[in-house]
């Protein structure tokens, strides 16, 4: 990772390394934001900059840190970032806070925040962190802008809240229903993985190698620590 | 008896209705994690159950008499979420050293408890549903009930995938969430039931 310049750490978050269609973090909000364009992108932007504030604190304090209390340490920060853009929305956008609900605090535990703490601020310089984490979050919000585009327009035959008149008689409300989100969430994840034709390090199955606690934890995800391996050999 | 019927319906709107996996999408990572095995999915199922119970069990009064009384709300978040991973730690702790055997079984799916988003959900909606500590608890073990029934169901169907032929895009977690899609469908038919159930 060390050659790497800059901008492809930038650039690596939107399609390379997405980390809704790539990576397979974050998929709660994924799945239950993305009925309408305009939740998904206030879900994305909030989630961009919890990201960006997190991954920079973390790596300013990654030598402080001590390693055997990070996790803990990393909840907090992320989690008082999440109290203060709550506050901020609540205060300024009272209707994004009414939709988005309780996915908001919920971005405590999405695993893209916690993933790139572990896996990139805590061991990176302040300026790639925080350039990961406008990649990483540019690239959540344009997934979720992507996927909440094909729920509306196909499903509730509108874009953004603005109807759209010719698509009324087609539309297929099944779409913006939880069944749909997934169907629609699967296919796309189908859909990288033939336009990328497998050069994209895509997870063969879901694993916990992206999930924090995966040193931690044994049993449940024996394959966890091997496909880590592989991932990271095949960023390099 | 009103009591009981409208406990009642909290606890079937939570398994059936309102199932935290298939239509809240909370808790979807080991949904979709540690389905492959039934033993496994169980497990995971039983550990999750007993987790929200406990952390719900701890921070409604916390949220009541603590956070309420200081005018502390807005802290919710932080709050919440550390008191649930030290709980999910001196749970483990506890079953490791008073019953092993238990923690053989369930200790390995605790760790990854803490960032599950199920229970962070459930604590959080308990609070913003306005239940009574009582309607809490039901409703939480609700959730965790409902939540095993999934990972039960899905584990079955998966078995089942894993032996078809399936096109190489799709392979993977991509017919993982087609499938969880269509059992997602299956569940939204008890949308209206549990309401009309003692009418």
């Amino acid at each position: 990772m060390s050659q790497n310049n800059s901008l492809s750490v930038l650039l690596k978050g939107i399609l390379k390394e997405n980390p809704v269609f790539v990576l397979i973090l974050g998929t709660c909000p994924t799945l239950a934001t993305t009925t309408n364009v305009a939740g998904a992108f206030g879900m994305g932007i909030a989630a961009l900059a919890v990201l960006l504030c997190s991954n920079i604190l973390i790596s300013l304090l990654r030598k402080i840190i001590p390693d055997s209390v990070r996790i803990p340490c990393y909840i907090v920060v992320i989690a008082g970032f999440v109290t203060i853009v709550q506050m901020i929305v609540q205060a300024f956008l009272p209707p994004l806070y009414e939709m988005l609900g309780v996915y908001l605090p919920l971005i405590t535990v999405n695993c893209i925040i916690l993933g790139r703490a572990e896996m990139f601020a805590g061991k990176n310089s302040v300026g790639k962190s925080a350039l990961d984490g406008i990649g990483m979050g540019l690239g959540f919000t344009l997934a979720l802008v992507a996927m909440s585009t094909i729920r509306e327009v196909f499903g509730a035959a509108s874009f953004a809240g603005i109807a759209i008149p010719f698509m009324e008689p087609y539309k297929i409300e099944f779409l913006v229903k939880a069944p749909g989100g997934m169907l629609v969430y699967g296919c796309l994840i189908a859909l990288v993985y033939a336009i990328t034709s497998g050069k994209a390090p895509l997870k063969k199955s879901f694993t916990c190698a992206g999930c924090p606690n995966a040193g931690n934890c044994h049993t449940a995800c024996t394959e966890a620590p091997a496909a880590a391996e592989t991932e990271k050999g095949d960023a390099q | 008896m009103d009591l009981f019927k409208s406990l009642i319906i909290i606890l079937l709107s939570s398994v059936l209705v309102n199932n935290y996996v298939l239509s809240r999408f909370l808790g979807i990572c080991p949904f979709l994690g540690v389905s492959k095995k039934l033993d496994q999915a169980t497990g995971m199922g039983v550990a999750v159950t007993a987790v929200i119970l406990l952390a719900t069990a701890v921070t409604w009064p916390i949220q009541k008499f603590i956070l309420d009384a200081l005018n502390l709300g807005y802290m919710q978040t932080v709050v919440f979420i550390l008191v649930i991973a030290s709980l999910v730690q001196m749970l483990e702790l506890l079953l490791k050293k008073f019953s092993p055997s238990l923690h053989k079984g369930l200790g390995v799916y605790l760790p990854l408890i803490t960032t599950n988003c199920a229970v962070l959900g459930v604590t959080i909606n308990n609070i913003n549903d306005g239940f009574t500590f009582l309607e809490s608890m039901v409703n939480t073990l609700g959730v965790g009930l409902g939540f095993l029934l999934a990972m039960v169901l899905f584990s079955g169907l998966r078995s089942r995938i894993d032996e078809t032929n399936i096109p190489k895009p799709f392979r993977g977690l991509a017919s993982t969430l087609i499938a969880a899609s269509f059992l997602s469908l299956a569940f939204m038919g008890f949308a209206g039931i549990v309401e009309n159930i003692f009418a």
